[in-house]
């Protein structure tokens, strides 16, 4: 995770993002810092980029990279606002003992952001910010499988703001961000999957972090939340409102170092 | 594994002249994107074919495909090659096609890309250029100051020219049936002997009605059977009325005729009566002889020895003939060209302006002639033999059309709709 110390909106680069409607700082540092126990509570361990001034996305770290064993390809931003943060990325994954790739050719990808394993498959999203020739070349560099799921609403401009894998054949998603296709091969390779209603949606209730059973998102997602405690798994709901006006929540804040949970490696 | 298969959707893909050939890798099954890139392509109105796939043998091999787009404009193909590209399709072509200069005489270097009988373009400098003088199983040589192509073939090549190599930069018009349709739309099956062959009859006569009336040029491939079964006349016909404006045969059909001409024997068989002539079995080679103390065909005709047959209204109507000779030729006639090299060269510089060619009773001299010429020249075989047109399709003339049928019911059932058309011409 990245302190929040200057984190802000300080441009437009997705549908939820407005400069005039600023996050407050002090809520926000307060919100990150509960989330930060709930992820220790749930058992994982947390380790810290320290944070740069200027680059208030920094914070999301979920789109540093994408991790697999001990290979983390790192993100190519598509806007050039975030662009600066890759060096940043770069050199804390290197330094953690992490063997860093470029993304193929001249492609963008947003790193967690935008692949989750679900089992032994990658599922990427495309379109509105990472692109699908890319995510092929990374599955043929990984020797993994990789599904390509397009994503056709702005505001799930992200993979993990609509689409949460909790173990190797589940997961959480909504279903208007994807098209018919998108929709197919989820139904195809994930055997249970949960729906989210359009108005948790909103309220970033796929931007789910999963630790063990622990499912960690926004407040504001009651049904979901029943759904997951009936599927048997404790959900913990935390108000990341300062963070959704940026576009992001939960597990935006966060890159699994270790892989995700559903992730079968 | 690779599997090749031509799959084509429904989207009628004549009017389609723009085509490019992109490429999609991944789990493109499994994921959709396939489907998807190729439901794209006809939803923005284009139509493709699936070149060529692979499909992975494991869960995390991936497979690929390279499908072929084709759009009714340049605007129109550029706006579906850039949706497909957005679905991980990537244009296979966007590179100028690789040349390699020729190391020896009369042989392509390594790699060389062997040509198809198709309209080809070859990419330089990021613009598309036709190939010239198309013709299947040669390589491609580019000028490199004009980057004008033309194929070439292997015996042709000299030291230092530069070859096309691999097949990157380099795109094939298939040939629709679609467009052969105006002339032979009712030709569904290549060949058949249950064919009603009034119909067809009347298509090639149509043809070559037409050809006398424009630039196109005919072309007669034919074999000694023409004289054996006593078509020899009707051939002769359709000379003296401009109807045909090559001739490429052997030394026998030559022979033949010239043998009628002089003893009215063919293969010393009186062709009127049918009946076998005394010592007729040395009139042909006695015929061989008179033309060859003459010097050439024309010489003879101009002595006045030779003064009737397909041979002598070729001298008459000024037909260029190309005779080519074989290794059980008999003499041969003087006009023969002996050398195979020699005569490949000679009738594929002869065949630049035909767009009709009538290959009659000949297996060799038809497969010769249908590997020279490029696949929209449409060829028409006659023969009895029904396994003559099927080793010319096998061979990759597949736009040949084949007639199975004698060949003298034939040329005078094609005299009679040829008069026919004359006479709707006249009285109209």
């Amino acid at each position: 995770m990245c302190p929040p110390d200057y984190y802000g909106i300080e441009y437009e680069i997705n549908p939820w993002m407005s400069t005039e409607k600023q996050a407050d700082h002090a809520v926000a540092l307060r919100q990150w810092q509960a989330l930060r126990e709930c992820l220790i509570e749930a058992g994982a361990g947390i380790s810290e980029l320290p944070p740069v001034s200027g680059l208030p996305d920094l914070v999301f770290t979920a789109n540093a990279a994408i991790i697999y064993q001990q290979k983390a390809i790192l993100a190519r931003f598509k806007h050039e606002q975030r662009q600066g943060e890759e060096p940043h990325f770069r050199r804390w994954l290197a330094n953690h003992g992490l063997q860093v790739f470029d993304t193929p050719s001249d492609f963008s990808f947003e790193g967690a952001g935008d692949a989750l394993f679900c089992g032994e498959t990658l599922f990427a999203g495309y379109r509105l910010r990472s692109d699908a020739g890319g995510h092929q070349q990374i599955g043929e560099l990984l020797g993994i499988r990789v599904l390509p799921l397009e994503l056709v609403d702005p505001y799930y401009y992200h993979l993990d703001t609509c689409f949460c894998p909790l173990v190797e054949d589940e997961a959480i998603y909504f279903p208007g961000a994807f098209d018919d296709y998108g929709r197919r091969v989820l139904a195809e390779h994930v055997s249970h999957l949960i729906p989210v209603d359009e108005s948790e949606a909103r309220s970033f209730a796929c931007n789910a972090v999963v630790v063990g059973r622990t499912v960690i998102t926004n407040s504001g997602c009651p049904l979901l939340h029943e759904q997951l405690r009936q599927a048997g798994y404790s959900p913990i709901a935390t108000p990341l409102g300062e963070f959704v006006k940026a576009g992001g929540s939960a597990k935006c804040l966060t890159l699994r170092l270790d892989g995700e949970e559903a992730a079968h490696w | 594994m690779a599997a090749k298969h031509l799959d084509t959707n429904n989207n009628s893909p004549e009017a389609h002249s723009c085509l490019e050939e992109v490429e999609v890798r991944g789990h493109i099954i499994d994921s959709l994107i396939l489907p998807k890139v190729l439901d794209c392509i006809t939803t923005a109105g284009g139509s493709f074919q699936i070149k060529h796939i692979t499909v992975g043998q494991n869960r995390t091999d991936p497979s690929s495909a390279v499908i072929e787009i084709r759009a009714e404009n340049d605007v129109a193909l550029q706006k579906i090659v850039a949706q497909v590209s957005d679905h991980g399709a990537t244009v296979t072509s966007s590179c100028d096609c690789e040349l390699v200069v020729a190391d020896v005489d009369g042989a392509f270097p390594e790699g060389f890309y062997s040509t198809t009988n198709q309209r080809t373009e070859i990419k330089r400098n990021d613009t598309w250029h036709a190939v010239a003088h198309q013709e299947m199983d040669c390589g491609i040589t580019v000028d490199p100051n004009t980057s004008q192509a033309r194929c070439i073939a292997m015996s042709d090549v000299q030291q230092g020219m530069p070859i096309v190599v691999g097949h990157s930069g380099t795109r094939v018009f298939p040939l629709e049936r679609t467009e052969q349709d105006h002339a032979f739309g009712f030709m569904s099956s290549p060949v058949s002997t249950e064919k009603p062959k009034g119909v067809m009859i009347r298509q090639i006569a149509r043809q070559l009605f037409d050809n006398r009336a424009g630039s196109g040029k005919t072309l007669l491939v034919g074999g000694p059977a023409i004289v054996h079964t006593g078509s020899g006349s009707l051939i002769c016909d359709l000379i003296r009325d401009g109807y045909v404006h090559k001739l490429f045969a052997g030394n026998a059909l030559a022979t033949h005729d010239i043998e009628q001409s002089l003893f009215g024997t063919s293969l010393g068989v009186n062709v009127d009566q049918g009946d076998l002539v005394d010592a007729g079995h040395e009139h042909h080679l006695r015929a061989i002889n008179r033309i060859r103390r003459a010097g050439s065909i024309a010489n003879a005709v101009e002595q006045d020895i030779l003064q009737s047959g397909i041979m002598y209204e070729c001298v008459k109507n000024k037909i260029e003939f190309q005779l080519a000779g074989s290794i059980r030729d008999d003499g041969p006639l003087p006009d023969v060209v002996t050398d195979a090299l020699e005569n490949q060269g000679r009738m594929r510089a002869s065949i630049g302006d035909v767009t009709f060619c009538l290959m009659i009773a000949t297996t060799l001299h038809s497969i010769a002639v249908g590997n020279l010429l490029p696949a929209w020249v449409n060829v028409v075989c006659v023969d009895i033999n029904p396994s003559t047109v099927i080793k010319l399709s096998d061979r990759g003339s597949f736009q040949t059309v084949g007639l199975v049928t004698d060949v003298e019911p034939f040329l005078r059932s094609l005299l009679a709709e040829i008069r026919r058309l004359e006479q709707s011409e006249h009285s109209t």
